[in-house]
């Protein structure tokens, strides 16, 4: 059956039925897509998602609320540290919980190298599949560089499982500071040369503008939020609208694109590394005295030589390991601005151990339904394209 | 946020009186229940109303409360006013039996998926969805598997026989 927002296909013409994926070298995931096709023009795209759905709304209603995080890593694997803080961040909301400052510093720290993280994937991905291999090539290894902060803060590079429920698991090492620091002096060298490289490439600009483009009204009504909402004009930011994670103390722009094409996405982030390098810059600067958690006994881990010398830790350990954490009961929706978009937790609890319910807003799940209007009437090689630069996630769109 | 709630709650008495079953506040969030076969007309006057202006979908979830007799099923919206920047939370529950709910595509092709998706877990017939098929389970699948009632495990199985760990 045909969708509505798709042209009617004409009686007396053959079509070609087409299938990309779902394995294709160039879509970055598992994803199918029947295209019907009039020689290279597509002419009506179904899209078939699911190939790697894993139940974890279903998971999550089994699980004590600690051992939920690792499942959000496995969302959007790009960018996990804003998976698990924003997991973290419903908690705390329904446990009524104040994390101190300097805990919510090294969040954004954090939450913001993940940003960059995933939008430098992103972006050397859309030069890659427009033939520029070199930027994918050589601006990847700063990926690298923050998987090593990530590995010296958490142990882990990819699904990193970071900050617990109350703060962060410990305090940045004197390693981590320094990777930071050199990082934090590397990447703008990088990132400039990157944009040369790519920016004002005039084939890449033939190649991506107005390619897969979408207007601000239909990427709204069809619930696009992150960079690629930004990209159609409209400057929708969850840290700007609903500041978490003390946001509100720092000062960045939100980058606005006007066509919502495939080069406006790519502007659009390439954008928001350099306010994540800002926002970095700032939170190292100003990086409050104090602790790394706020003090939840209930739900915090306490150190090992408690655990071995004083019976309340012990008491504690034992229950938090075991999840058996008394948890009041509500509902609390929590969102924060995910590598791709809004990314949201709706989480009603019964005061059991275990959420009576979990759900989850993800943003590529909602925006990849406006996939089959934003490639039809196009061509085949700019579906491509328009699927890199919306930064479709497989793990994120199925969860 | 209590003074939204109010706003909210007074535009909609004075629009669906009987209506709106019931207003409060769940944490930072407006929450609405409203009756089921006035879903459509409350969201729609949600989103139109030029002093409302909830016209942003963040998000519509399904819910099953099997202990909760005579209202077993929910349907949550999550509504977004992007320029004064408000949420609220409409929500409808209905019986076991009577799992038809009009669609919300109409109002946003968003919307569309999120429906899918909540067909597809909890056997919510949204009527009037141009297109309402499974989308991330098997096209085979013969039950709903977010229920309450079905465990996490398929019963079947008998390749893990760990007694040890009380499975």
């Amino acid at each position: 059956m045909a969708l509505p927002n798709q042209i009617p296909l004409s009686p007396d013409k053959e079509y070609n039925t087409l299938n990309l994926g779902p394995t294709h070298p160039a879509t970055h995931g598992i994803f199918q897509n029947v295209l019907k096709m009039d020689g290279e023009i597509i002419v009506h795209a179904e899209p078939t998602i699911g190939y790697i759905h894993r139940a974890f709304e279903k998971i999550a209603e089994h699980k004590p609320y600690n051992q939920i995080a690792p499942l959000t890593d496995r969302m959007n694997y790009c960018s996990s540290p804003i998976n698990n803080m924003g997991w973290h961040m419903t908690v705390e909301k329904l446990i009524g919980c104040q994390v101190p400052k300097r805990a919510e510093y090294l969040r954004v720290i954090i939450m913001e190298l993940a940003r960059i993280s995933d939008h430098i994937i992103c972006t050397t991905i859309i030069g890659q599949d427009t033939g520029a291999t070199t930027g994918f090539l050589y601006f990847f290894q700063m990926r690298e560089k923050i998987y090593e902060i990530y590995e010296e803060v958490c142990g882990a590079r990819l699904t990193t499982n970071i900050g617990r429920i109350g703060g962060m698991e410990r305090d940045f090492s004197e390693t981590a500071w320094n990777k930071l620091h050199k990082f934090m002096e590397e990447f703008p060298v990088y990132l400039k040369e990157f944009q040369a490289l790519i920016e004002r490439n005039r084939i890449f600009m033939d190649r991506t503008i107005n390619c897969g483009p979408i207007s601000g009204e239909r990427a709204l009504a069809y619930g696009f939020t992150g960079p690629n909402l930004r990209a159609a004009g409209v400057d929708y930011d969850v840290r700007v609208a609903s500041p978490y994670c003390s946001y509100q103390d720092f000062e960045f722009d939100i980058p606005v694109g006007t066509n919502g094409d495939t080069y406006d996405r790519f502007m659009v982030r390439i954008q928001e590394m350099w306010e994540s390098i800002r926002i970095i810059r700032q939170a190292i600067d100003k990086m409050p005295a104090g602790d790394f958690h706020a003090e939840v006994p209930e739900f915090y881990l306490p150190d090992k030589e408690d655990v071995y010398s004083k019976m309340e830790a012990l008491i504690y350990h034992f229950k938090i390991v075991m999840g058996e954490m008394d948890v009041p009961k509500g509902e609390v929706y929590h969102s924060v601005e995910g590598g791709n978009g809004e990314l949201g937790f709706y989480l009603i609890s019964d005061g059991n151990r275990s959420p009576f319910r979990l759900h989850f807003r993800r943003p590529c799940f909602i925006y990849y339904q406006a996939f089959p209007e934003m490639i039809t009437n196009g061509l085949l090689s700019d579906a491509i394209l328009t699927m890199s630069s919306l930064n479709v996630i497989a793990g994120e769109l199925d969860a | 946020m209590t003074d939204l709630l109010h706003h909210v709650s007074e535009k909609l008495k004075g629009k669906f009186s009987e209506g709106l079953l019931k207003a409060e506040m769940h944490y930072d969030f407006p929450v609405f229940i409203v009756e089921k076969k006035i879903i459509i007309d409350v969201l729609t006057y949600l989103k139109n109303d030029p002093d409302l202006d909830f016209n942003f979908l963040t998000t519509l979830c399904g819910l099953h409360m099997p202990e909760n007799k005579g209202a077993e099923l929910g349907v949550v919206y999550h509504l977004h006013n992007l320029k004064k920047n408000q949420r609220i939370r409409v929500k409808i529950f209905m019986p076991d039996g009577d799992t038809k709910v009009p669609t919300a595509t109409v109002l946003w092709p968003a919307a569309d998926w999120m429906e899918r998706q909540e067909y597809d877990f909890f056997g919510f017939e949204f009527t009037g969805h141009p297109d309402l098929r499974r989308i991330l389970n098997m096209d085979e699948m013969n039950y709903f598997p977010m229920r309450k009632e079905y465990p996490l495990e398929d019963g079947s199985r008998d390749d893990k026989n760990d007694k040890m760990f009380g499975r």
